[in-house]
């Protein structure tokens, strides 16, 4: 039983699509990484797995994982930082799976929250603002929500982007031990030292699959030349692809 | 002296006293709706909200002469419309809720201005753009506790979904489903509150006991809920000063009511602890951590 599966997937936007014809699938406490040149869809195929984007085409399972078990970490949250929260109120909306509208925050969810920010390093950050954080403390602060959510399925978009040595070091840690613990996750990364020394498994992605298997028989020089030769720009006057079914063709 | 000036009226005249009731249970349901609408940037969008409910208004207006309460089911009719309507305009296609809003309440508005002028008397027409919390019977004041209360319960009700979707509306999508009818929920209840102002306050300046008091609470307060606390008092001290100022000046009461508000919200612009400009230019020294 996989815990992604993608059946003949294709994502995109306006019937463009951004991840083209995708098969396979990823399985139970994998630990994966999604390479490939910017443009190339991984945002796309992440947004698919978390069930904010609709496929086209196709369709991905996920083995009975509904999105409460999904923990997604957006590449540029769209999060309002001048909103009047706290660190600790912030991350402990990561318990609304156990809370949901009216559950209240007891003792035992308080020690929670407090260690899921102890665990980030940010001891002391508690009570204040979330606009008052630096960006490297904000990431950390989103890791400790996803840590709260307590999904079986992690999905971080770009995680380390923009984010000092030291925080990826901290945070890389955070992933392998969610991998430990035998959780799925997925992350879109562009760090190639980083997905060899620490994913055992990649999908280098070039809005189709270019290859798909243990890291390093697919981190090759040939199979990055070719997702590089990938071909961005959308065509406005491309026909309906001829490998889609009848009932794509006829929208 | 003073008891003549600040009190005397409230115990002398009933009417008084019913104008202060109306306008503290305006200022518990309001003043936390308008915290909300200033945090998700929709101040405007309140005050586009409160020109939408005018055809409905006029509708019961007309249909009915002078009563508040037809006017007042009038007015949640179009209110609701509207807004429900612009946010499933904003939510199903690629449109922003301002600009889908601007849209309806503009056609709104226009509807409603025709109506009443087609029956309605100059001074009528006054009575809908200014209100008149002076004028309140004990059936309208019902209405307007009656509105406050539903607006409290309903706040407390999705209030943890309405921060979540303020702060980070990505995840809230990725949790639960609770946003989108958090959301119209809480358009619901900014119709609500602007149909109560508009008894008090008029369709003009029904928004500014919700705007002005959150305005003011943004210079004072860094939590949200000491926000909507001070803001619930800024609202009162309003209401309260400006009843008392209308009575001592014969300014009409609805627009004392707002510029007492105004006055203290100058104050809070100068002199706030966050942000306010008298702090910014003087800071006092840098801190060492």
């Amino acid at each position: 039983m996989a815990a992604v599966h993608f059946h003949n997937v294709t994502l995109g936007y306006d019937r463009h699509p951004a991840v083209h014809h995708l098969n396979g699938e990823v399985a139970p406490g994998a630990l994966v990484a999604v390479i490939g040149p910017n443009g190339a869809g991984k945002s796309t195929l992440l947004r698919g797995i978390v069930g904010i984007l609709r496929p086209l085409d196709g369709s991905i399972h996920l083995g009975g994982l509904d999105s409460r078990d999904i923990a997604y970490l957006p590449q540029s949250a769209d999060i309002d930082r001048s909103f009047p929260i706290s660190v600790f109120d912030f991350v402990g909306t990561g318990l609304w799976r156990g809370t949901g509208l009216f559950g209240g925050i007891g003792k035992a969810a308080r020690e929670k929250i407090l260690r899921a920010i102890a665990s980030v390093g940010l001891n002391g950050f508690e009570n204040r603002p979330i606009g008052t954080l630096s960006g490297g403390q904000m990431q950390r602060v989103l890791f400790a929500r996803v840590l709260l959510q307590d999904a079986r399925l992690i999905v971080l978009d770009e995680p380390f982007n923009a984010i000092d040595s030291k925080t990826t070091t901290d945070l890389l840690a955070l992933v392998k031990r969610w991998h430990s613990e035998g959780r799925t996750v997925l992350a879109a990364l562009h760090d190639m030292e980083m997905v060899r020394t620490h994913f055992s498994e990649t999908l280098v992605l070039a809005r189709g699959p270019v290859a798909w298997g243990p890291t390093a028989e697919v981190l090759t020089p040939e199979n990055l030349l070719v997702a590089m030769r990938m071909c961005e720009a959308f065509d406005d006057s491309a026909a309906a692809c001829a490998a889609d079914d009848a009932r794509s063709r006829a929208a | 002296m003073v008891y003549d000036a600040l009190i005397g009226p409230f115990t002398e005249f009933e009417f008084m006293r019913r104008a202060l009731a109306a306008v503290i249970a305006l200022s518990l349901a309001g003043a936390p709706i308008g915290v909300f609408l200033m945090l998700r940037r929709m101040s405007l969008v309140g005050d586009a909200m409160a020109h939408a409910i005018l055809p409905g208004a006029a509708v019961g207006f007309l249909l009915s002469g002078l009563n508040l309460f037809a006017m007042t089911a009038g007015g949640l009719i179009a209110g609701f419309a509207v807004a429900i309507l612009a946010g499933v305009v904003a939510r199903s296609t690629g449109l922003k809720e301002d600009a889908s809003l601007a849209t309806f309440y503009l056609a709104s508005l226009a509807l409603g201005v025709t109506i009443v002028s087609i029956k309605g008397t100059n001074i009528d027409l006054l009575h809908v753009l200014f209100g008149n919390i002076l004028a309140m019977d004990d059936q309208t004041l019902l209405v307007v506790a009656f509105n406050a209360t539903v607006t409290l319960l309903v706040l407390a009700v999705i209030y943890r979904p309405l921060v979540i979707e303020s702060v980070d509306p990505l995840f809230l999508r990725t949790v639960s489903r609770a946003g989108g009818p958090a959301h119209l929920a809480f358009l619901a209840l900014v119709v609500i509150n602007l149909v109560n102002g508009f008894q008090a306050l008029g369709t003009l300046l029904a928004v500014g006991l919700m705007i002005l008091p959150a305005g003011i609470a943004r210079f004072w307060s860094r939590d949200l809920t000491v926000m909507i606390c001070i803001a619930v008092v800024a609202a009162a001290v309003s209401g309260y000063a400006g009843l008392v100022l209308s009575f001592q000046t014969r300014v009409p009461s609805g627009p004392a009511i707002i510029l007492v508000a105004t006055m203290i919200y100058i104050v809070s612009v100068l002199f706030g602890r966050v942000g306010g400009i008298v702090r910014q230019l003087f800071p006092g020294r840098h801190l060492e951590a």
